[in-house]
């Protein structure tokens, strides 16, 4: 099942590594001062901070995981892009921009010691370069397994030699070289995928027939594997209707409430807002004006990106809905020794037999298999007609169950010849880059600045900081590597880390809204809150569940989805869980940071927090720029195209 | 920077666009290999996309550099 490159597409995938690398190369010259390395010394125009803050964003693990959950979920996917960034770019660059910015912070953490104290400032630094480290780690092992899988690379080739250009180039060029880089990638993944996007559109029969196929599916998606319950005929098709409806009418499982505030404002706000990893892009711009047009640069192709990331999946749906098209969400993939058992089994079975056929066959995959067709296709094969081969792609369409993480490379290779298939593989292989490069850059500014200079050798010249710099880097890389096998090996260990994450990350908008917007909220405030809201959401995990995890028994099936000190309240779906987590962990600090901060006497002076905080700094002036330049504008002009966007597929 | 990242994207989607659209002049009889693609040449009309996009990007890094000279 492996698919075969040629020399083309090698040639592509090796003309784009050279120009990534050329890149690097050219900007080496200019990396004179740790700033220079780690902050690009601020002298970037807008729209290439722009396309780099989208790109860095746009991990290979988004586009897989996009396209994966427009299979499963179907248009309302898109909240995670219309609803789940795009009102939080626009605060970003209107009302938080200024404070980063301005404060002449390195980053985000700094930020925070300015505004309130170093211990805010130690949690939050180390938090987050622990955090990127296993976020690297994690989407690098996900696309090495994938590369592997898919195009039989050796796992570790794929993970050396692409963290090696990544190491490369950001060595090379610091921080402008991975933003410039990801300009590059940026129309590679873009120009990369659309051709594929519009021969599965081609393919489908265009969008008319895609909506038609879709409101059959989504009312027996059993047919599919796609959910073990029947939906409204709209639930693939329409973003909002079948959110509105309440839980049971969706496939996520999720009411308007917890979709608006739990994803729209409290996960959204604490990722786009707070998150330095994006955060730092815009704070390489050149100038004020140009740092505030960063996100809303960025927000024109996020609010388009559900065409190029979601609709595959969608399509991979209608494709597979259509039994002309011999087309199957693929499968989990199983090795041919599997494939080898099952085809014996197959070959074993008596038609008279059905049942023992079916679980004969079952047994042999190790997967639920569909009874029907397993039933045909031992029929068919009655006295041995079937051959090899025929049984084998018989076996592969009926197991049971979807691989959604593959529906993107089963479109790539069912459409695209040699040439064009050099092109998509190098665009994947682009997001993967634009993503780790980004966690990388981040890592290094806050290692350096904020835990090394700030605790471990302040006072050192700015060549030795810019040394620790580059040297931070290739540390950086090593134990994204580590992470990565420790993500291979330990899949448990790694779900517990990113379940703590979500506890971290939760709360921490509200604690820089009170901080930015309120001058009377103090570092023991912000501090003890940040804890509150930990605690609040680790609670709040360990009295809930899912709906599906409790077995008839009332026993809670799997810890890791919650429940294990009792079961108080049950949601009809992980995401929702989620997402009302968020809700509570905010509100949890929110409250905490206000009663602590009333409670507790002020260490900074009015004068101190000047520039830092929302009353105390003088309003940005830009009247004196033309309109389409200023950020409230653009702004709002932003926000009525999202909200259109959303009315057309309400 | 003293680099204007319109040069190395420009130069990158020439390349690739040069060879795709070459390699789709050269297989435009091979029905075979493009059943994949519905029967469209998408080797020749999208690499004729990208040449397109890459010499844009050239010239914008042409015109961008006469009016801001590369030591600014």
């Amino acid at each position: 099942m492996h698919i075969v490159l040629h020399w083309l597409d090698y040639t592509i995938l090796l003309a784009y590594t050279g120009f990534v690398i050329g890149i690097g190369w050219m900007l080496s010259r200019y990396m004179k001062t740790s700033s220079d390395f780690l902050t690009s010394g601020r002298s970037i125009p807008t729209w290439v901070t722009g396309l780099a803050f989208i790109s860095a964003n746009l991990g290979a693990l988004e586009l897989v995981g996009m396209a994966a959950s427009g299979a499963k979920y179907g248009i309302a996917t898109c909240h995670f892009y219309w609803v789940g960034a795009i009102p939080a770019m626009i605060f970003l660059a209107v009302f938080m921009m200024p404070f980063y910015y301005g404060s002449k912070a390195r980053s985000v953490p700094e930020y925070l010691k300015m505004r309130f104290d170093e211990r805010v400032r130690a949690l939050n630094s180390i938090a987050f370069a622990v955090m990127t480290i296993f976020a690297s780690g994690i989407s690098m092992n996900a696309l090495a397994k994938l590369l592997n899988q898919l195009l039989g690379w050796n796992y570790n080739f794929a993970l050396f030699v692409c963290s090696g250009v990544v190491l490369v180039y950001v060595l090379k060029g610091g921080l402008t070289s991975a933003i410039y880089t990801e300009v590059l990638q940026f129309f590679m993944i873009v120009l990369g995928f659309a051709p594929v996007v519009y021969l599965g559109l081609k393919d489908v029969g265009w969008w008319g027939t895609l909506m038609e196929r879709l409101h059959i599916v989504a009312q027996n998606p059993m047919a599919l594997n796609l959910n073990t319950t029947a939906f409204r005929a709209d639930a693939w098709t329409s973003a909002w209707k079948p959110v509105l409806a309440g839980p049971a009418n969706n496939p996520m499982g999720v009411d308007w409430f917890a979709m608006i505030f739990g994803l729209g404002f409290v996960l959204s706000f604490g990722y786009w807002c707070t998150n330095f990893l994006v955060v730092q892009r815009a704070m390489a711009a050149k100038n004020m004006t140009a740092a505030r047009n960063t996100p809303l640069v960025a927000a024109v192709p996020k609010m388009l990106f559900p065409a190029l990331v979601i609709l595959p999946g969608m399509l991979a749906v209608a494709l597979a809905s259509l039994p002309d098209k011999d087309y199957r969400i693929p499968p989990p993939i199983l090795s041919e020794a599997t494939y080898a058992s099952g085809i014996a089994a197959v070959k074993a079975a008596n038609p008279a037999d059905p049942a023992a056929a079916v679980k004969a066959v079952g047994d042999a995959l190790g997967k639920a298999v569909d009874p029907v067709k397993i039933t045909s296709l031992v029929a068919a094969n009655a006295g041995g007609k079937l051959s090899d081969e025929q049984i084998h792609k018989g076996l592969y369409n009926s197991i049971a169950e979807n691989y959604y993480d593959g529906v993107i490379i089963s479109l790539v290779t069912r459409y695209c010849p040699t040439g064009l298939l050099g092109l998509a593989l190098t665009a994947l292989l682009a997001s993967f880059m634009s993503g780790m490069a980004g966690n990388v850059t981040a890592f290094n500014t806050v290692w350096t600045y904020d835990l090394y200079q700030a605790y471990f050798a302040p006072g050192r010249t700015d060549a030795h900081y810019f040394w620790m710099g580059k040297f931070i880097t290739v540390v950086g890389i090593i134990l994204s590597i580590f992470a990565a096998y420790f993500a291979s090996m330990y899949n448990n260990a790694m779900d517990i880390i990113q379940l703590v994450f979500g506890f971290v990350n939760a709360p921490l908008f509200a604690t820089f809204l009170l901080g930015m917007f309120w001058k009377r909220c103090t570092g023991t405030g912000a501090f003890l809150g940040l804890f509150g809201g930990i605690a609040g959401s680790a609670i709040f995990h360990a009295l809930t569940t899912t709906t599906g995890n409790v077995d008839a028994a009332g026993h809670v099936i799997n810890v890791m989805k919650g429940g294990y000190l009792g079961v108080v309240t049950k949601f009809p779906s992980e995401m929702a869980q989620n997402f009302w987590l968020a809700t509570v962990a905010f509100l949890a600090c929110f409250t905490l940071t206000a009663v602590i901060s009333l409670l507790t006497s002020r260490t900074k002076s009015d004068e101190e927090l000047k520039g830092l905080v929302y009353s105390l700094t003088p309003k940005t002036v830009d009247h004196n720029q033309p309109l389409w330049q200023r950020p409230a504008v653009v702004g709002i002009v932003l926000l009525i195209c999202c909200i259109i966007l959303n009315v057309i597929f309400w | 920077m003293g680099l204007d990242i319109r040069w190395p994207i420009g130069l990158m989607f020439t390349l690739i666009g040069a060879l795709l659209a070459v390699n789709g002049l050269i297989t435009s009889s091979d029905t075979e290999m493009y059943e994949r693609s519905l029967g469209i040449n998408i080797n020749l009309i999208w690499g004729a996309v990208l040449l397109v996009f890459g010499v844009l990007m050239l010239l914008g890094a042409i015109s961008g550099g006469k009016k801001n000279p590369p030591s600014a």
